[in-house]
Parts: C-alpha cells; sequence; structure tokens
C-alpha cells in the first residue's frame, strides 16, 4: 500500500471512527448512570436519517432547518424512549429493562418499516457535505473532513455541558451513586432524561452523518452502527466520555485499516467488532479507560 | 403414579391426534402443526438458560444455524452436494458423507452443543447486559462465517433442495422429548439450584453452588435443543441460506418466553403454540385485502410491529407473562376443576 | 492444631486499609465472637474467609489447609457456610426450596441421573428432603414451608438463611449479625437455636453481632475489631474491661 492510499484510508478510519465516537457517547452516558445497555439507542440514527429525508428530500427545506429538526426530534424521542420503555421498569429486575429495551428496538424498526416501507432511500446530501477536497495530490472526500470536524464540535459542547454546569455535575455524581444523589434532594428523573437527551441529540447528528456517508436510509441501519458503537464504548472503559471517544476512533481505524490491509478479510468485516469485545471482556473488563465499576458490596 | 399415568395418557392423546392430523389435515395444516411443535422445541431449550437461569442469552439464532447447516450438510446426497457446491467444492470429508436423518439431526444437537461449550467460557466470564451483548455477538459471527466459508457452507447462496424428512411425527417426537427432558432436570436439585442462580448468584454460590458449572450445562443443553431444532427447521423449510436465521428469530423466541412467564416450562409451550396460530392471525395484517369494496393494501412489517408492541406490554404491565412462574401441573388442574364443580354445586 | 486458623490477614480496597495484621484460631466446635464499631472490617473478614474476597495479604487455614483463592462454592463445600447482614434468600422460591438449595452441594447424583429419576438421584432427593423438613422443624418455619421466602416478616426470613446455611452441613457457620431487626424474645430464642445448634452439629460458630448481650451470653471468645485493626482477643469477660474496646464503644 502506497503512502497516498495509507493516507486516504487513515482520513476514511478517523471519519467512521469518529461516528462511532458521536454514537458510544450515548451508550456510555446511558450506562454510566443506569447500567443498561441502551438496546434502541443505534435505532435512533435511523430516526435521525429519516427526519433528515423527509425534510430535505420530501419536503425540501433548507438543509439547516431539516437537519435540526432531525436532530432535536431524535433527541425526544430518546427521552421519549426513557419515559416509555425505562423509567416504569427501574425497579424491576434487570432482566425486564433489557428485554425492554429490546422491544423498544423492534418497535422502532418496524415502525419505520411500516411507514416508510422496506426499501432503502437515497440521502439527498446538501451540495455543503459532497465534493473532494484535494490535499497535495491527494483526492479526499469532503465529508470524510467534515465528520470529524463536526463530531469534535458536538463533542466539545457536550464535554462543556457535563463538566462546566450544574447539571452536569449532578450526572455525574448519579453516575457516581444514585442512591446518595436522590437522597440529597436533586430530581433524578430529569437528570436521566436529560443524559437521554443529550445521548439522543448526539445520535441524530449521528444518524445524518452516517445516512450522507453510506448515501442510503432503511428501516434496520441502525442496528450494527449501533452495536459497534457500543462495543467502541467498552472497549474505551464503559462509564467514561474520553473513553468513548478513544473506543470509536480505534474501532474504526482498526475496521478501516484491517480491511485495507487484508481485503481477503473484509467480509469479516462485521464480526471483528465481536472477536474484539470478547477479547476485552476477557483481558481487560475495564476497558482503556475504564475504571471498575463499583462492583456489588456484600 | 397416578401422575405418570395422566402423563402418558396426554402423549397418547398426542400420538392420537397426530395420527388423525396426518390423515386429514391439509398441506397448510401439516405445516401450521410442524412450525408450532419446532417453535415449542426451541422455546423450551430457551427457557432453561433464559428464564430458569436468568441469564439473558440473545444468540439462539447462531446455534439454530449450526444445527441447520450441520443437519442439511450431512443428509444431502454426495451428487446432490457436488451440484450445490458448483462455485467453491464442498470440504472432503463432508462431500463423500451422507447419513439418515435422525443421526443427522443428533449430529447438528451435537455441533451446536460443541459450539456452546467452547463460547461457554468466555461468556460466563460476564453476566447481565455484557453477556447479553456477545451472545447476539454470536448471531452476526455465525452468520459472517456462513456467508465467508464458501467451502462448508456455499456462502450467500445457501443450501437448497433439502429433502423435506421433517414431519409430524418427528417434529412433536423431538419436542415432547425436549419438554419431558427440561421439565425433569427444572424440577430437580439441579433445576433448583438453576433458579437460586438466578434469585441470587452470590447466595447461591456461598451455598455451595458452582455457578458456573450449572450454567453451563443449562447453556450447552439449550445449545443441543437449539441445534436439533435448526435441524428440524433446515428439513421443514427445504431452502438455508445464511440471512435466514437473524436476530429476528431470537426475538420470537424471547416474545414467546416472556408471554409464557419467564421460567415457566409449560408457560413457554403454551406461548409457543398460541404465538404460532397468532402469527399466522396476523399475516392478514400484511396482505392486501378488500373490505367492504374498499381496496386495504397490505402493510409490510405490521406484523412485527403488533408483536414489538404485545413484548413491551407484557414486560411493562404483566411482567409474570401467562403463568408467571407457576407451571400447569395436573394437581392444579384438578384443583381449578374441583373448584368448577363446587361453583355449580351451590348455583 | 486449631480447626480453623488466621493468620495475618489484610485487605485493602484502594486506598483504604480495611482489615489489617487479622488473626484468629477457632477451634473444633468453638462459639466464638466478632464484635466492632460500624465499617470496623468485621463482614470484610467473612468475605475473605468464605472466599468472596481475595486478601491482598495472609493465609487462612481449614484443618491446615490454605483456602485462600478458593472460589466461594468450594470452600462452602470444605464445610464454611455463612449468612448475609443485609439477608440474601432466593426470594422467589419457596422456604423450603430455599433449604434444599442449601443442600444441593452434597448431592453426588449426576444431572442426567437428575434427569432421569434414577435411583441414586430418587436417594438423596429423599434425604435431603427429610433433612430439610426437620431443619425447618427446628427453626420453627415448617408450616410456611410453601410459601415464597420473599414474602416471610423479617425475623422468619433471618432464621431461615441460619436454615438454608445449616443445610449445607457445615462444620463452621459465619453469621453476620443474625439478630438485626429481632424483638427482645426472638433474640433469645435465636441465643437458644445457636447453642443448641451447635452442640447437635459440632459445629463452630464464627458470629458478628452489635448486641452485646447475645455476644457476651453465646460467646466463649471474643475478638473486637475497629478501623480494620485488632483492639482486643479473649474471654468475653476480659474484653468487656479491656479499656480500649470501652473506649472505642463509648468514644462515638
Ligand atoms: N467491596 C468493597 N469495596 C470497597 N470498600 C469496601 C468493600 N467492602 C467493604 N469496604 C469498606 O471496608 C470497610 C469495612 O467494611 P465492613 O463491611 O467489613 O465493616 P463492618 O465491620 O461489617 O461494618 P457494619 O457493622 O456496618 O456491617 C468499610 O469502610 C467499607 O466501606
Ligand atoms: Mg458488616
Amino acid at each position: 500500500m502506497d503512502l497516498t492510499t495509507l493516507f486516504q484510508q487513515l482520513i476514511n478510519g478517523l471519519s467512521l471512527g469518529s461516528l462511532y465516537a458521536l454514537i458510544a457517547i450515548g451508550y456510555t452516558m446511558v450506562y454510566g448512570i443506569l447500567r443498561l445497555i441502551n438496546f434502541a439507542h443505534g435505532d435512533l440514527l435511523m430516526v435521525g436519517a429519516y427526519v433528515g429525508v423527509m425534510g430535505v428530500g420530501m419536503f425540501a427545506w433548507p438543509w439547516p432547518a431539516a437537519f435540526g429538526l432531525a436532530v432535536v426530534l431524535t433527541g425526544l424521542m430518546g427521552v421519549l424512549l426513557e419515559r416509555g420503555a425505562y423509567r416504569p421498569l427501574r425497579q424491576a429486575p434487570r432482566i425486564s429493562l433489557l428485554i425492554s429495551a429490546i422491544a423498544a428496538s423492534f418497535l422502532l424498526e418496524n415502525l419505520a418499516l411500516v411507514i416508510f416501507g422496506g426499501r432503502p432511500k437515497p440521502f439527498p446530501a446538501p451540495p455543503v457535505f459532497t465534493g473532494v477536497f484535494s490535499l497535495g495530490g491527494v483526492f479526499i472526500p469532503r465529508l470524510s473532513l467534515l465528520i470529524p470536524a463536526l463530531t469534535a464540535l458536538f463533542l466539545s459542547l457536550l464535554f462543556l455541558m457535563v463538566y462546566r454546569t450544574r447539571a452536569g455535575r449532578a450526572m455525574r455524581a448519579i453516575a457516581y451513586d444514585l442512591e446518595t444523589v436522590s437522597l440529597m434532594g436533586v430530581n433524578i428523573n430529569r437528570i436521566i432524561a436529560l443524559t437521554f437527551l443529550l445521548g439522543s441529540l448526539l445520535a441524530g447528528a449521528g444518524g445524518l452523518l452516517w445516512a450522507m456517508k453510506y448515501p442510503q436510509v432503511n428501516p434496520f441501519m441502525g442496528i450494527l452502527p449501533g452495536l459497534k458503537a457500543f462495543i467502541a464504548a467498552v472497549l474505551g472503559g464503559i462509564g467514561n466520555l474520553a473513553g468513548a471517544v478513544l473506543g470509536g476512533l480505534l474501532l474504526g481505524l482498526l475496521e478501516i485499516m484491517i480491511v485495507s490491509l487484508f481485503p481477503d478479510w473484509a467480509g469479516y468485516r462485521d464480526a471483528l467488532a465481536f472477536g474484539l469485545l470478547i477479547i476485552i471482556l476477557l483481558a481487560r473488563p475495564t476497558g482503556l479507560l475504564g475504571e471498575a465499576l463499583g462492583e456489588e458490596k456484600l | 403414579m397416578k401422575k405418570a399415568w395422566l402423563n402418558l395418557a396426554a402423549l397418547a392423546a398426542l400420538a392420537l391426534i397426530l395420527g388423525a392430523a396426518g390423515q386429514w389435515a391439509n398441506e397448510y395444516q401439516v405445516r401450521l402443526l410442524n412450525n408450532m411443535a419446532i417453535y415449542i422445541t426451541l422455546a423450551v431449550g430457551y427457557n432453561l438458560i433464559n428464564g430458569v437461569c436468568g441469564q439473558l442469552h440473545l444468540g439462539p439464532n447462531a446455534f439454530i444455524t449450526l444445527g441447520a447447516y450441520t443437519a442439511a450438510l450431512l443428509t444431502l446426497t454426495p451428487p446432490e452436494k457436488a451440484q450445490l457446491f458448483f462455485l467453491t467444492p464442498l470440504q472432503w470429508p463432508l462431500s463423500e458423507i451422507s447419513l439418515p436423518f435422525p443421526l443427522a439431526l443428533l449430529a447438528g444437537g451435537v455441533v451446536a452443543a460443541c459450539f456452546g461449550v467452547i463460547t461457554g467460557f468466555p461468556v460466563f466470564r460476564v453476566r447481565g447486559d455484557y453477556l447479553a451483548i456477545i451472545t447476539l455477538g454470536f448471531g452476526e459471527v455465525v452468520r459472517v462465517l456462513a456467508n465467508n466459508l464458501q467451502g462448508l457452507t456455499n456462502g450467500p447462496m445457501g443450501l437448497k433442495g433439502l429433502y423435506p424428512y421433517t414431519n409430524l411425527w418427528w417434529s412433536w417426537g423431538v419436542a415432547a422429548a425436549a419438554v419431558v427432558l427440561v421439565i425433569s432436570l427444572v424440577n430437580s436439585s439441579y433445576g433448583r439450584a438453576m433458579r437460586a442462580i438466578r434469585e441470587d448468584e452470590t447466595a447461591a454460590r456461598a451455598m455451595g453452588i458452582d455457578s458456573f458449572r450449572l450454567l453451563m450445562l443449562a447453556y450447552v443443553l439449550s445449545a443441543f435443543i437449539f441445534g436439533v431444532g435448526g435441524g428440524l427447521l433446515a428439513h421443514l423449510i427445504t431452502t438455508i441460506s445464511p440471512s435466514l436465521f437473524t436476530f429476528f428469530l431470537t426475538f420470537n423466541l424471547l416474545i414467546i418466553i416472556v408471554v409464557g412467564g419467564l421460567g415457566s416450562t409449560t408457560g413457554a409451550v403454551m406461548a409457543a403454540a398460541v404465538f404460532t396460530m397468532a402469527g399466522e392471525w396476523l399475516r392478514v395484517v400484511e396482505e392486501p385485502a378488500v373490505i367492504g369494496g374498499i381496496n386495504i393494501p397490505g402493510v409490510p412489517g405490521l406484523r412485527m410491529v403488533i408483536f414489538s408492541l404485545a413484548l413491551l406490554l407484557a414486560i411493562l404491565f404483566f411482567r409474570r407473562g401467562l403463568l408467571g412462574r407457576r407451571e400447569f401441573s395436573w394437581d392444579a388442574c384438578g384443583r381449578f376443576l374441583a373448584r368448577l364443580r363446587n361453583l355449580k354445586l351451590e348455583t | 492444631m486449631a480447626f480453623l486458623q488466621v493468620e495475618n490477614l489484610g485487605m485493602r480496597f484502594g486506598g483504604l486499609l480495611a482489615l489489617e495484621d487479622f488473626n484468629l484460631e477457632v477451634p473444633e466446635g468453638g462459639l466464638y465472637g466478632l464484635i466492632g464499631p460500624n465499617g470496623a472490617g468485621k463482614t470484610t473478614v467473612f468475605n475473605l474467609i468464605s472466599g468472596f474476597l481475595k486478601p491482598t495479604e495472609g493465609r487462612a487455614l481449614l484443618q491446615g489447609q490454605d483456602i485462600i483463592g478458593w472460589p466461594p462454592h468450594r470452600i462452602a463445600v470444605l464445610g464454611i457456610a455463612r449468612t448475609f447482614q443485609n439477608i440474601r434468600l432466593f426470594g422467589e422460591l419457596s422456604v423450603l426450596d430455599n433449604v434444599l438449595t442449601g443442600g444441593h452441594c452434597r448431592g453426588r447424583a449426576a444431572w442426567w441421573e437428575a434427569a432421569g429419576r434414577l435411583p441414586r438421584y430418587r436417594r438423596e432427593e429423599k434425604e435431603r428432603l427429610a433433612r430439610a423438613w426437620a431443619l425447618l422443624e427446628d427453626v420453627g418455619l415448617a408450616d410456611a414451608a410453601l410459601e415464597p421466602a420473599g414474602k416471610l416478616p423479617y425475623g422468619h426470613q433471618r432464621r431461615l438463611e441460619i436454615a438454608r446455611a445449616l443445610a449445607t452441613q457445615p462444620r463452621f457457620l459465619l453469621l453476620d449479625e443474625p439478630a438485626a431487626g429481632l424483638n427482645p424474645q426472638e433474640t433469645l430464642d435465636l441465643m437458644d437455636f445457636l447453642k443448641d445448634a451447635q452442640e447437635r452439629y459440632r459445629l463452630a460458630m464464627l458470629v458478628i453481632e452489635h448486641n452485646l448481650r447475645l455476644v457476651m451470653g453465646l460467646c466463649q471468645h471474643l475478638t473486637v475489631l475497629d478501623h480494620g485493626l485488632t483492639l482486643a482477643q479473649g474471654a468475653p469477660r476480659e474484653v468487656r474491661r479491656n479499656p480500649a474496646v470501652i473506649k472505642a464503644y463509648l468514644g462515638k
């Protein structure tokens, strides 16, 4: 592989990794607080993408309006999900909560199938996001650069929010010890809803970017990116925001690199992430940056 | 003793019904009955690890795929295989072997069980959400393998033209055997220990229960049942491909055991039967229909919307399912009849 | 040789030294007590001996055999049973099933013998049932045998947990605050029951308890912990007069 291709692949991996990171943040935030894999998180990607398609394609709105609406609606969908499927079960056995998450995920996918049909829809990417850059003779799709840049922007906003505001502090406190915080008179439900909102907003943005990168939208498009982003979150250390970003970038780069170095293995790409997950859980269950999540005290 | 007679009578009744169905049922009804038996088999196996042991295993489809492929590769004759594998020839010993159906079914179960033994070690290093996502990964990994190991699976084209060996006797025979095996295990000291692990694994370990070994036992047994069920399924539909056994199949099994009451074996049996019927009735909503002169186009996906809603509502509001953790038993049946009789006497 | 000999046991959680240089020798059939203020490290001692935690230092010998590093279930099979401070019953199983579960580890029949109801399994299950009923009679829960354990009143749950631990046929029983939440009469009954059980089964016991009347009346030997350190060890009377102990108890 020559240097040019290597460079292109690096950028490619970086942009895929950024998308994983954007989605992984939502998993890690929810897991940090509720110790729950939000199985439906990947499907929020699909919700964002469909709203985008509707806005830009069907109603021919200006893209900033359509995209803004897509992100906001996805955020609200996340909050609705928490209200409807998770909150009623917070005291129930964990297995019920997980099953509820799976049911919610299937419900979203099949509702999309009923509403939009099973045929993949092309995503009409606005011109701002298309085209190629030429960097010293290397051609790079503009989107591949925009994705990491936008991800960096969103994540900075999120980190500001989590580390510099009162609500963010409460969020971190709950992740550390839910019971004590609830005794201190903090409105837990509000903070949990806020966590879902933030994670889902990012998923909405991720969905739009994903749909432009692989320019089509279908009801089941969120499943695989969702699973991989979750694995990225585990790789980085679940519950740890910076870990989710690191894990996402690593997984993205790894996938792209392996496929470009060993083209014969391309067919196994989707199994790679799960192999990685098993290795992490065996070798270092806390992930790269994570600390042991408070084990149950006897 | 009296109960043993009742159980035997129930089996005899089942045999009679099957004999009658073989005589008079039409092809569609027979197919439905076969489906029902296979769902019962799979659900009973799934309930063992998921409901009784309380571990959210999300990979039955992986084991079903393994069983289906193994059994199919073994019943096909060498010339049929040569014809199917025209791109990449089938690996040597398999290309020459051809086994009778029962042996092939058994081999499907054994291969799936071996996969269970190998994967069990990493799986039971973790619990809860992690266990769920790892096992979910198996389905994905097995699908990828089935797509890529051309010389073993014929890749995306899959295997066609299997002989439809699965008849009512085979499917219901296997279902009855699975139900008897699981019920008698669950009602033994081993089943009690498994339920103890579900309730509180730490306390169970303090009582000297080797939770890893028991979970492994349930997991491998369920894998075996999935494998055999997969073999039956393959020889019922006669065409299999990697995309056939998706997470969707696991989801259906999950609905069945939740609605049947997680942990209740007899509940799983009843729910599997109801689910198969409901699936057929609900087919209507996905097919175009004319009601009162108005053309109503079929809505693909609506059936699954209804099923996911059912699962969501069941887990939110009826967490105990149809039977809860209770089991159908002759005693309970007798009590119920006695109550009915008393009611009649009073009125 | 002591029945259980604990040497130089130490446990560190991150920066917190929960237990330091803990030594204890329990003879066969000994009734020993472990007391100390909240957070002293008492439960940690139990978790170390029963295999739920691995100590950062030291060893624990059961009849000369080092059991540190063994998984909890093997330690239980060796004959050390325990209860939990915050009662951990199998809530949805019946009272009887809870006790039967304690007897599972003594069965030798394999799973297929159990599933096939073969003779060896049938014999073992019969014995298990007989023993479980006897235990339930002993703790006075035979009437509630078929109720779910989670539905029992608190005091009964404590007794059931002890019965379940006894069903594993231990030689050494660890009781973590068995009288917590019991009323005075229940506490007295419990004391009688424990003394009786100790004699009947030739059982050694280590009891954590805040109720000083109970430990003083029950135990031959006390160990007092505070902040992970052993303040005093010896016969109850001596320990009670120890100035360091008085200070630790009255100083807060
Ligand atoms: N698994 C654990 N991880 C971290 N710290 C722990 C753990 N278990 C116990 N500790 C800490 O070790 C110290 C001793 O705890 P331990 O439970 O042994 O006290 P105790 O004497 O049983 O107190 P109590 O009377 O309240 O039950 C406490 O400060 C506790 O917070
Ligand atoms: Mg304690």
